[in-house]
């Protein structure tokens, strides 16, 4: 039998060198003719062990990592095409403790098929959801999700399948579905990696999402900073097309459903849905009031579903394998799971999926290792940028999205930046500013002025100036960002801010005392 | 900067293929820095005559956007990440060094046009952090001497 080799293709994998190995892997293969058969997967998500290479053997699959170019040459000495020992072979790959200890559902295929191979995906439950969904009426398939109890996974959290009502309740002769793949928080990957590493996922999920709601075009709004992604999607439309699951007459029904990649330009503001439906129809990306809602008023006007990536490619695995079996993962009203990203400054970084529930001490040190660096962690910053810092008191919290708000943090797309015993958090809290000021629309004067004011009261606190003055200062600055801004960039820049304040004033220059409210 | 000739047949030839599509403004943008490498200004009259858009509503809506530029970049476009998690692995250092071997500021091209170096706010490589982008390409665990490694091959290959 001619020996299997799997080596990413996912950007991460790619940026330490996975291209590399590919290469060297082919040459060594070629000068020692040897014939194998190299199949470029997804990545597992154990980015500190990537480049993983893995080798099919009758028990499983046998993974190696990371490999450098210069392990190869020993590698094939040791038979390792074969799952033969080696100093980097860590086992069966669904042993490895990392990945043995998850739930993955929505990320159930991720680094073990082929991404752009739709026979693959087929065989591994792939379009299973769509299918049962395609038999059912459309408040049925609503009624699954609602019921399922999943929530927007982009960081609002509210009801996916509410979201979904509105839209099938709002009669109009044209309805969008809009995927919000602008995954702009810093510490987040999860939607790279869906559209890496499993397109047709998304894919399938947003097909879904227009049979539910009565809807036939599809815009996925990527952000310019993947580019790997946008060719992988591209591809990926293509292939679903010529297999007949998108276009016209769906799986030989009466349904259509066209989708297209809209590549985005930059701007962080565009996350926010109302901004992204503004880009998307070629304008400046200037956040719109609410009421209406997309829901009834989108995209053009007219009722559109806008959805994260991930709550969109959580869908098929609802209609696969049902609301209960989703909802039974979770703890309290925060069901299902989460697919949690750890970045920073940590020694073992990737991506969990788990059931709600698991606490950050134990991401952060059973799944995590504790810091790369070897100093203790000061704080984390959970959901990106406009997410509070959780100091260590705070480990021991849950994470649910009720848990996070009783703490005034927020859980947001799942991210979780570490920081080690070096950071400067009123560094840190003046770039939450500073980085208000650079991504603001200017549509609204408390984010747009109040972001500049709040560097300069930062500089001002720490240089010693009219301290407890400035201090009450920022304060106010912060409650009038966050009672009145449009939306959740100015109202939510102060939560790193004012957290990073009443937890480690020490940073600011200021007793503890003085900074209490 | 006036236009050549063959720039003005290639804006109006991507004017002319995004006129029947909704939201043409932003594929078509796209469209022309990725042939020309930016977005002149004096694209603005032909996309204004052909969308019936004042000059205003195109320089608001290109300088909107990061990603667009309205004058030429240098052969190789370095990005350095800024954002949260590239910070916690030490990237201000590495901002700071490669300010001081190109001897440049952020949005500054090299003298010998090779390298145009800029901020950006996460690469979603926030795994392998500290993380930068050379061209399309996304690296990771960055150091030093991988800058080193990034212009010395930038000059390699130009």
């Amino acid at each position: 039998m001619t020996p299997k080799i799997y080596i990413p293709i996912d950007s991460t994998a790619l940026s330490l060198g996975a291209e590399e190995v590919y290469r060297a892997i082919l040459l060594e293969s070629k000068n020692r003719d040897l014939e194998i058969e190299i199949i470029r997967n997804g990545s597992r998500g154990l980015f500190f062990l990537e480049p993983l290479v893995e080798v099919e053997t009758d028990k499983g699959r046998m993974a190696y990592g990371p490999v450098d170019i210069s392990d190869v040459p020993s590698l094939f000495d040791s038979e390792f095409f074969i799952g033969k020992p080696h100093e980097l072979c860590l086992g069966l790959t669904d042993e490895i403790d990392w990945l043995k200890k998850q739930e993955r559902l929505t990320f159930a295929r991720v680094g073990i098929t082929d991404p752009l191979n739709i026979k693959d995906y087929e065989k591994h439950d792939g379009f299973n959801g769509l299918k049962n969904a395609i038999k059912l009426e459309p408040q049925l398939i609503v009624k699954e999700v609602t019921d399922s109890g999943l929530r927007g996974r982009g960081g609002a959290a509210f009801p996916t399948g509410i979201k979904w009502q509105t839209v099938l309740d709002t009669p109009s002769e044209k309805k969008y579905i809009v995927c919000n793949a602008d995954e702009g928080d810093s510490g987040t990957y999860s939607d790279r990696m869906i559209m890496e590493d499993d397109p047709f996922v998304l894919i399938e999920g947003m097909i879904i999402a227009g049979l539910a709601v009565g809807a036939d075009m599809g815009y996925i709004y990527l952000r310019s900073e993947y580019p790997h992604a946008l060719v992988v999607l591209n591809k990926a439309i293509d292939i679903a097309k010529e297999n007949n699951y998108l276009g016209r007459n769906i799986l030989s029904t009466n349904h259509n459903f066209e989708l297209e990649v809209t590549r985005a330009a930059g701007a962080y503001i565009c996350g926010e849905e109302t901004s992204l439906l503004e880009s998307l129809e070629g304008k400046r990306g200037m956040v719109r009031y609410k009421p209406p809602l997309p829901a009834i008023e989108g995209l053009y006007g007219k009722p559109t579903v806008v959805n994260n990536v991930i709550s969109l490619a959580t869908v098929p695995i609802i209609m696969d394998k049902g609301a209960a079996y989703y909802s039974d993962f979770g703890m309290g009203r925060s069901k299902g799971t989460l697919p949690i990203q750890l970045a920073g400054n940590l020694k073992n970084t990737g991506l969990i999926e788990k059931a709600f529930g698991i606490t950050l001490r134990e991401l952060l040190y059973d799944f995590g290792g504790g810091s790369a660096t070897g100093k203790a962690i000061k704080a984390v910053q959970v959901g990106g940028p406009l997410g509070a810092f959780l100091p260590e008191a705070q480990f021991d919290t849950p994470l649910a999205y009720e848990k996070f708000s009783e703490v005034n943090a927020v859980l947001g797309h799942g991210g979780i930046v570490a920081f080690d015993t070096t950071a400067d958090m009123s560094k840190l809290a003046r770039y939450s500013f500073e980085f208000c000021a650079i991504e603001s629309c200017g549509k609204c004067t408390p984010c747009r002025i109040g972001s500049t004011r709040g560097m300069e009261v930062i500089d001002k606190i720490k240089s010693g100036k009219d301290q407890e003055k400035n201090i009450k200062l920022l304060r106010d600055l912060g409650d009038t960002m966050v009672d009145g801004s449009l939306c959740a960039m100015g109202g939510m820049t102060p939560f790193p801010v004012i957290s990073a304040l009443n937890f480690f004033p020490e940073d600011f220059g200021v007793d503890k005392k003085e900074t209490s409210a | 900067m006036t236009l050549t000739e063959i720039q003005i047949k290639k804006i109006e030839q991507h004017a002319s293929n995004f006129q029947d599509t909704p939201g043409a403004l932003l594929p078509l943008m796209h469209a022309i820095q990725d042939d020309l490498g930016y977005v002149p200004e004096g694209s603005y009259p032909i996309i204004s005559k052909a969308y019936n858009l004042s000059i205003a509503e195109i320089h608001g809506f290109v300088t909107f956007y990061h990603h667009f530029r309205t004058h030429p970049a240098g052969k190789n476009v370095l990005q350095v990440c800024r954002a949260e998690s590239c910070q916690a692995m030490g990237s201000e250092e590495i901002e700071l060094y490669c300010k001081d071997t190109l001897g440049i500021d952020y949005h500054e091209t090299t003298d010998d046009n090779l390298i145009t170096l800029e901020p950006i706010y996460c690469l979603g490589n926030c795994a392998c952090s500290p993380a930068v982008m050379i061209n399309d390409n996304v690296i990771g665990r960055v150091s030093k001497k991988k800058i080193d490694d990034i212009i010395r091959m930038a000059k390699e290959n130009s």
